[in-house]
């Protein structure tokens, strides 16, 4: 028992050194140092941001939330069922896929009633 | 490996299999049908619940614990099925009409409605805590979309909110009795739970607080009077069609539940849960009654008038004898009877920018329309529980069973709460009938599947006023399994 | 060791968080998460009794999958209730929504 947990320990350890080793000595003894602005700038998938982050989200991002939530919650079922996929046998396949049309249904629903367009 | 179930189990479930495909149809078709041909969608709506229907009939005959038990095919379940969908069918031929007046011709209602209707069935077939739990949220999220159907309107709005808020809470408190059933018994199949609770000592106090909030959670849904601050607020904001479905399928879907679960999971603890309801429904009747006298908005004094036949309702439940539970199914389906149709009337007065659900708007109505003012005070008679309507007849057994379990002041306090209801009951009909100055309302909803619904209500109240024996009779046979 | 009563307690003080925040909250959206943190201590209390009781009592973690989902259901149908109930309001304030009286 104590032993499993030096194991986790010494992995976390050298997890953590080996990190702060390449990126904070390696990497600064290699690399070239030519700060400018735009480096410098939080990271915003390569636009650049505008104003700050403390801000209140507009609607629509909600609307994608929405929509969102339910589709990413509906794993919550894939993930056991593909766990045990060997054991269920075709039968679960078939009732998965009902229940995969049904939520499609629903995506084709909110796509036609324009719920995932940028308004 | 076999499948875990057999094709029986899918028969038992085939009226739910037959009602979902048809709501899934009913929003493909929204989509696929050009704006203004909504009520298209409406029409194949009522054909899929007559399709249910059909399925309902054909698996009658099996009578099964579906899916080891999570599902209950018996009388019980047949006889609530078959209320739930004269509920949903009575809705959308009230709807109809009343969406296109309100500037929400829309088909997904009508999905809503089916979905909804899904759920009702659900509750009322589960052996089983878990498909209760689904049937109740598929009902109530439908609900919560239905009561908020007026996008633009604020009244609408704050309607759903409410009743979402409060559902939601309620649903918590629901299901943290739950785990604790669960924790108890090990199970969460209802028979499973009255089994093992069977052999164990019932003075542990995390069973009492199991059962205090399973009550409480289902009080919020049927809306006993601790738990009915809500209702009267989501009753008047909602649409009024939609306010029709929330007094009666909710309900009825909830004393399904009630009597499922305190019959067949808990009738160990029946000495402490009869005091239980005995105080809520000396409470729900009282405050009901009283507070509806002050009402202007005929909306909001039917809120208040149902919720008092709540408490009226839960008298069945203490009396606890057959006769009591069979008088609890038989007022059921009184209740919905009247309750849709006092609704009806009043969507028969909205017009274009006119809600009409004011009791003032009923004034001077005998003289423009003597039929709809004679058809109103038949079911404001039987709401109030006065021969020949089928109101009568089911306050009559339920008192009656109340008597002959030995609690009689139990029912001498529901007669008084009989007694005061008449006066708010009449005084629309005293508007209806003695004022002369007339009233905003010119003309009347010309909606043909809205008299249809009327019809049906005030033939089926009458009937069952004056020749009970049939019904009550299928209510008695529908214990069978129960008790 | 961490006993079966160790998740109660913790299930049970969540539980009253969340209802108290429901009961106070003026937010709708922080009732919402309110009711959300219920929701959880649910979970929480099915997924212990499920691995505490006697073996096979696997209900428990089914039940809390479902929760799950319903939940993230429910959040969304109320966040579309909410959304909409701001375009008319121009607020949240649960206490400032009163056309009607609670």
């Amino acid at each position: 028992m104590a032993a499993d947990y030096a194991y986790v320990g010494l992995f976390l350890l050298v997890g953590i050194l080996f990190v702060v080793f390449t990126i904070e000595v390696l990497s600064r003894l290699l690399r070239p140092s030519r700060p400018n602005p735009e480096k410098l700038s939080t990271y915003e998938c390569g636009e650049r941001p505008i104003g700050g982050s403390w801000i209140q989200f507009h609607v629509r991002y909600y609307l994608y939330a929405l929509v969102y939530i339910v589709f990413a919650v509906e794993t919550v079922f894939l993930f056991p069922w593909a766990v045990a996929f060997h054991r269920l046998g075709f039968f679960a396949f078939i009732e998965m896929m009902i229940f995969i049309a049904i939520l499609l249904v629903g995506l084709a629903y909110a796509w036609k009633k324009g719920a995932l367009e940028w308004v | 490996m076999s499948p875990p179930f057999t094709i029986n189990d899918l028969w038992a479930i085939s009226p739910e299999m037959v009602l979902t495909t048809a709501a899934i149809i009913l929003l493909i078709l929204d989509f696929l049908l050009p704006p203004g041909r909504r009520a298209v969608v409406g029409y194949t709506g009522l054909l899929g619940i007559g399709a249910t229907f059909a399925a309902l009939g054909a698996s009658a005959g099996v009578r099964a614990e579906a899916f080891s038990g999570m599902y209950l095919s018996d009388p019980f379940t047949l006889f609530f099925k078959t209320i739930f969908l004269l509920i949903a069918a009575l809705i959308i031929l009230i709807s109809l009409n009343y969406l296109s007046v309100e500037g929400v011709d829309q088909g997904e209602y009508y999905a809503l409605v089916l979905f909804a209707t899904v759920g009702m069935m659900i509750m009322a077939a589960s052996g089983d805590l878990l498909s209760l739990y689904i049937g109740l949220e598929t009902m109530s999220l439908s609900i919560y979309v239905l009561a908020g159907f007026l996008r633009k309107d604020r009244r609408s709005n704050e309607a759903a909110l409410k009743y979402l808020l409060m559902g939601a809470f309620s649903s918590g408190i629901l299901l943290y009795g739950m785990t604790l059933l669960y924790g108890l018994s090990g199970s969460t199949n209802l028979k499973a739970i009255s089994r093992t609770l069977a052999a164990q000592d019932l003075h542990n106090p995390a069973l009492t607080l199991a059962m205090i909030l399973l009550a409480a959670g289902f009080g919020f849904k049927i809306a006993t009077v601790p738990f009915h601050m809500y209702l009267p607020d989501a009753y008047e904001g909602a649409p009024t069609s939609v306010t029709a479905f929330m007094s009666v399928g909710p309900k009825a879907a909830g004393f399904a539940v009630l009597l499922r679960v305190f019959l067949l999971a808990i009738p160990s603890l029946q000495g402490s849960w009869v005091q239980l309801f005995y105080v809520l429904s000396v409470l729900t009747m009282t405050v009901g009654n009283v507070v509806a006298i002050a009402q202007k908005n005929i909306k909001r004094m039917l809120a208040y008038s149902s919720i008092a036949h709540v408490g009226y309702l839960l008298i069945g439940l203490v009396a606890g004898s057959p006769l009591g539970i069979s008088a609890i199914l038989l007022y059921l389906l009184v209740y919905i009877l009247m309750n849709v149709g006092a609704f009806a009337m009043v969507i028969l007065l909205c017009r274009q920018g006119l809600r009409g659900d004011q009791i003032e708007d009923f004034s001077g109505l005998a003289q423009k329309s003597p039929l709809a003012a004679a058809t109103m005070l038949i079911f404001l008679l039987s709401l109030a529980g006065i021969p020949p309507t089928g109101g009568f007849v089911a306050k009559f057994y339920v008192f009656g069973a109340a008597i002959k379990a030995g609690y009689v002041l139990l029912a001498v306090i529901a007669v008084v709460n009989t007694a005061i209801s008449l006066f708010y009951y009449m005084r629309v009909a005293m508007v209806m009938y003695m004022r002369e100055e007339p009233s905003p309302i010119t003309a009347l909803s010309p909606s043909r599947p809205l008299h249809w619904a009327l019809a049906i209500a005030i033939l089926g109240i009458l009937i069952i006023g004056v020749y009970p024996g049939p019904f009550l009779g299928w209510a008695w046979v529908s214990l069978t399994g129960l008790l | 060791m961490i006993t079966l009563s160790h998740y109660l307690a913790l299930g049970a003080i969540l539980f009253i968080i969340g209802m108290f925040g429901v009961l106070t909250r003026r937010n709708a959206i922080g009732i919402l998460m309110s009711i959300e943190l219920m929701l959880n201590a649910v979970n929480l209390n099915f997924v212990a009794f499920s691995r505490y009781l006697p073996p096979g009592a696997l209900t428990g973690q089914v039940f809390a999958i479902f929760v799950i989902t319903v939940a993230a259901a429910e959040a969304a149908v109320g966040l579309a209730i909410v959304l909409g109930l701001f375009r008319n309001f121009r607020t949240v304030n649960v206490d400032e929504i009163n056309l009607m009286k609670w």
